[in-house]
């Protein structure tokens, strides 16, 4: 299959599936307004779950191990921390950006 | 007009998250490089998926696997396992659209991003009898997602036209675990939310190596359940819901 082809195809059955994925409860299922409180709670616990799944296997496994010697892992801590006390999210992109790009120099982290 | 604040309100509150979308449109923009295709076709496909597909870890997953050769089904299928978080947002924000046209529904879904629903869940939860207008809901959701598409489309096109020429050297890669951080912290409110993230973090580190990233939702889902187990037992220094979820809507503003 050429190059094009297969662009053609991941492009659009992944845009159309990601669509139905998107669209799914905010069309079809609207209508449930009421939500009993074990659901609301369910539904509160989503934030947490889903952006720690896809922010700390990426910190602290890069290459199929745990590193704990990894300048992107400190950084993240350290944005983590300044996240926490300050609630400012500028803060913590600029203080986590910032600190990657000095602590890479740092010569026993990766 | 209150509701174009609501819209200004949301953009304020976006903007620092633009920091780490921006660069993170400029690396998925350049992997298209990885094809071997002209300029040209590389800023076309680029735009294909960033509009088409809209969603950035996808995004780079998908151009990645295809630059190895593997199978159609497994891209596929990984794209579509990368993006079934969007399932969970989408139930999140169901009730407080439901008053909504279906076009401008299907609208809201298109726009839908983790940034967009941070945001929007925290300032659409409010006590029973406060809720925002619905006007000003849909205010609010397009400006917590408009500014996200728009850095998107133009950072992946400018990343697909420079390609190889990012300095190696900016560790531009990181703002994308940056960007996901910046709206965990906030999310970690009482103890049953901590244990959620606590939870998803440990089981999507074990199943890193699980392939087509199943390891993502599979921690989720965890982290989800062990939130409302630890949710349900009172005095354990869990916020009672009412801070975010469904509230009826008052159904007198007209979409």
């Amino acid at each position: 299959m050429t190059t094009t082809a297969r662009l053609l195809i991941a492009c659009g059955a992944i845009a159309l599936g990601t669509f139905v994925i998107r669209a799914s409860f905010l069309l079809f299922a609207h209508r449930m307004v009421e939500l009993p409180p074990a659901v609301r709670e369910t539904l509160r616990m989503i934030p947490p779950a889903v952006f720690a799944a896809l922010v700390v296997p990426v910190l602290l496994r890069r290459d199929g191990r745990i590193d704990l010697l990894d300048a992107r892992l400190f950084a993240g801590v350290l944005a983590g921390v300044v996240a926490w006390y300050t609630r400012n999210l500028l803060a913590t992109i600029c203080v986590g950006l910032a600190a990657v790009l000095v602590l890479q120099w740092v010569p026993f982290l990766r | 007009m209150s509701a174009r604040n609501e819209f200004w309100r949301g953009a304020a509150q976006v903007s620092p998250t633009l920091l780490g979308v921006a660069p993170f449109g400029l690396i998925a923009g350049a992997l298209i490089a990885k094809l071997g295709l002209s300029t040209g076709a590389g800023v076309f496909w680029t735009a294909v998926l960033s509009v088409g597909v809209f969603a950035g870890t996808a995004h780079i997953t998908t151009v990645e696997l295809l630059a190895v050769g593997a199978p159609m089904a497994v891209i596929v299928f990984t794209g579509l396992v990368i993006n079934l978080r969007m399932l969970m947002y989408s139930a999140a924000l169901a009730p407080y659209f439901s008053d909504v046209s279906l076009p401008r529904r299907a609208g809201v879904s298109y726009l839908l991003t983790d940034q967009a629903f941070a945001f929007s869940v925290v300032r659409f939860a409010r006590p029973p009898g406060e809720e925002l207008p619905v006007a000003h809901r849909l205010a609010y959701y397009l400006g917590v997602s408009v500014p996200v598409w728009l850095v998107w489309q133009v950072t992946t096109v400018c990343g697909a036209l420079v390609g190889g020429g990012i300095p190696v050297w900016l560790p531009l890669d990181f703002a994308i675990p940056l960007t996901f951080l910046a709206l965990l912290v906030p999310s970690l409110v009482d103890r049953p939310t901590i244990l959620a993230g606590v939870v998803s973090a440990a089981v999507a580190t074990a199943g890193a190596g699980l392939p087509s990233s199943l390891g993502i939702p599979t921690g989720a889902v965890a982290g989800v359940l062990a939130g409302v187990v630890a949710s349900r037992r009172p005095g354990r220094g869990a916020r009672r819901s009412g801070d975010a979820g469904g509230h009826a809507t008052t159904g007198r503003a007209r979409p």
